[in-house]
């Protein structure tokens, strides 16, 4: 278990947990409707220049912008079913 | 507005919703703004299959019934008969992304919970199937409960099977019933049930096609994608300038022929002088940016229809946070570069309303296409056109430095803002990133049709009535034997109150007059300063390398460089105060937003002057 801005590039997992509290309620809205939810299969595909921060998110057939603080608030399990 | 029924397009953002609107509507659309907000509403006309009209309304792209932009207020306002100024939809068209099924899923089932007349469109399933994704429609449309119609709306298919499947919704029985579905399901059932319809419909799944993968992981790589994207700022910058030099030329002969037409026609006197120097030389100086303006726009649509427009905020998130914003602000700023106007409208995408507001207030720095006419006299006339070295002109890289003090003073005063005025808890950077796409010509062409028309309109009317109050103030009273006209003049009496204001940062009479009419358009300096030097020396017709010639001859190098460094920062523009008056809902910001500019104006404009004078410039 790890949180997603530790979870190596290219590497497929699954969302374990949200830690809604972590995020402020607009973050958290703006999460909850691009879809993030436990069981979600994702994947970090590139991070920016400079610090690798925000980093670029696959989930399902979508990629998602997002910064290393916001990814911090998610736990994943790489691999996963 | 017309009364017949109202058909909302509704769908996720980047679900292909404009080209399907494009599609059915073709280029009969009207484009407004919701009274009170100025989310655009984009309506045309579409005729069913069984020959009723309707009225067709484009809603803005939203994620879900609990909005988090102002853009995403109103397309919830609208579907729950909220709204002000539009009325409650008859019947709903949802648009989704065949691609991306589990995640506009979501968003559908909500719509179609609330219980009205729905056909969905399952668009892009061309894209779907290249990305080895095959989608059951009849299982969608069993599961969904509505009627389910496959297209492509950028290659215009299925569009008649549509309009069939609307005709016969449109008229049943069921309605929107206004107020309803705000709480309509847990949002985590909503979640599951898309999910799950998702992968029952999902017939095969093959290896995805990962074109836009490849494509990112050059564009956002740590070191060439920055330079990509250098490369593309650096391209469209320099084709801003090269490829409108025909077009500007063309219209700049086609104003100095009808204005020497009109001069054949009208007798030598006030009426002729008011066509000639007020109405021909100031709406024609300005309609001279048209291409440029264009050029612009072309490169800002073509950079959001492809889908890079996202990955270059991603790229400038970093530097954005610095200054407390974020990467959505980069795309409003951009725009900018073309006019603050559209520029502003288009922070309506941020979400914070802190971040929205800091944007707001430093778009004006952005050097937009109205300076360029004012950058260039000034330019022409004061820096020689001599090389540096490798193939660059003194004067392109002093054009060059200007654009850049405007972005580093824009970037200080949001990192000033952010701790002072606009102060506020840290937000994060939350964006999809859409496919990357080929845009389509018809789509871009409409998109700049539209931006020629509001241009267009603006020059007819602001302009137009400024530059004729201009004339006017300009030529009256009319001189007594013995004085200029410039100092019986109105705008001359100003102007001389004015002056002394701003002698100290080393500006003289005839700029003082100038800066009165560019409140309205900071491109009226250069028709003003036109106008009040041609009023002077009585010979209206000549064009602008005279007007370089006598402003040599008048003003001192110091003074040049203060005048450029005053339209850095200046906010010469009513319609960028009062769209900003719109935005913010008042007159506190624009207020502020108008003391700021001036006062960071004045300094640099002094600071450049005397720093001139010292170096004995």
């Amino acid at each position: 278990m790890m949180s997603l801005d530790q979870l190596p590039f290219r590497t497929p997992a699954t969302v374990t947990g949200i830690d809604w509290s972590r995020l402020s309620e607009p973050d958290a809205r703006r999460l909850r409707n691009l879809g993030f939810d436990e069981g979600v299969r994702i994947e970090a595909l590139h991070g920016a220049p400079f610090g690798r921060d925000p980093l670029a998110i696959r989930i399902g057939r979508m990629t998602v912008a997002m910064r290393r603080l916001q990814a911090q608030a998610i736990s994943v399990e790489a691999g996963g079913q | 507005m017309s009364t017949y029924p109202l058909i909302a397009v509704v769908g996720n953002p980047n679900a292909g919703k404009s080209a399907l609107f494009n599609m059915l509507t073709g280029a009969r659309q009207k484009v407004g703004n919701y009274p009170g907000v100025t989310v655009e509403r984009k309506s045309g006309r579409l005729y069913l299959a069984d020959g009723r009209p309707v009225e067709l309304v484009d809603l803005p792209g939203a994620y879900s019934l609990d909005p988090s932009s102002p853009d995403e207020e109103v397309t919830r306002d609208v579907l729950l008969g909220k709204q002000q100024g539009e009325r409650l939809p008859d019947a709903l068209l949802i648009v989704l992304d065949a691609s991306n099924l589990d995640n506009h899923l979501r968003f559908a089932l909500q719509l179609i919970a609330l219980g009205a007349p729905t056909v969905v469109a399952l668009n892009m399933v061309d894209l779907a199937r290249r990305d080895g994704l095959d989608i059951d429609p009849v299982a969608l449309e069993r599961e969904l409960g509505v009627p389910v119609i496959e297209t492509v709306a950028v290659r215009r298919r299925g569009g008649d099977e549509l309009k069939e499947a609307l005709s016969a919704s449109v008229g049943a029985a069921r309605r929107l019933r206004a107020g309803d579905g705000a709480k309509a399901e847990d949002f985590a059932a909503i979640q599951r049930r898309a999910r799950a319809i998702a992968k029952l419909v999902t017939v095969s799944e093959r290896e995805v096609r990962r074109s836009t993968q490849i494509i990112d992981s050059i564009a956002l790589h740590p070191v060439a994608g920055p330079l990509i994207f250098v490369g593309i700022m650096f391209f469209m910058f320099q084709a801003v300038f090269a490829w409108s030099e025909a077009p500007v030329n063309w219209i700049e002969a086609l104003v100095a022929a009808t204005q020497g037409a009109v001069a054949g026609i009208i007798p030598d006197g006030l009426l002729r002088s008011l066509l000639v120097d007020g109405v021909l030389a100031g709406v024609g100086a300005v309609i001279a940016f048209l291409p440029q303006i264009l050029i612009l726009f072309l490169f800002i649509l073509v950079l959001e229809a492809s889908g890079y427009m996202v990955r270059a905020a991603f790229l400038m998130d970093r530097l954005m946070a610095r200054v407390g914003l974020s990467g959505h602000a980069f795309i409003p700023l951009l725009s900018s570069f073309a006019c603050a106007i559209p520029g502003i409208m288009a922070t309506r995408t941020i979400e914070d309303p802190k971040h929205r507001l800091t944007t707001i207030l430093i778009a004006p720095l952005m050097t937009c296409s109205a300076r360029l006419p004012v950058y260039g006299i000034i330019i022409g006339a004061f820096i020689p056109a001599r090389s540096i070295g490798m193939g660059i002109g003194l004067q392109g890289l002093v054009l060059f430095g200007l654009y850049v003090l405007g972005v580093l003073g824009a970037l200080v005063a949001a990192l000033v803002l952010r701790f002072t005025v606009t102060r506020g808890a840290p937000r994060g950077f939350m964006m999809e990133m859409p496919k990357y796409q080929l845009p389509r010509a018809r789509d871009i062409a409409i998109g700049l049709w539209s931006r020629t028309l509001i241009f267009l309109k603006r020059a007819g009317t602001i302009i137009l009535v400024s530059t004729v109050i201009l004339w006017a103030l300009l030529a009256f009273p009319q001189p007594k034997p013995g004085e200029t006209a410039l100092d019986s003049s109105i705008a001359g009496k100003v102007a001389g109150a004015l002056e002394v204001v701003v002698r100290p940062i080393g500006f003289n009479h005839e700029i003082a007059l100038a800066l009165i009419p560019a409140m309205a358009a900071r491109e009226v300096a250069v028709s003003a300063l036109a106008t009040a030097y041609s009023i002077q020396a009585d010979d209206s017709d000549e064009g602008s390398r005279v007007i370089e010639d006598r402003l040599r001859g008048r003003w001192s190098l110091p003074t040049a460089l203060a005048f450029l460094a005053w339209f850095v920062f200046a906010p010469q523009c009513l319609s960028t105060v009062a769209v900003t008056r719109r935005e913010t809902n008042g007159w506190k910001w624009p207020a502020f937003m108008l003391g700021y500019l001036f006062a960071l104006a004045y300094v640099a404009a002094g600071a450049v002057y005397w720093g001139a004078v010292a170096l004995g410039l």
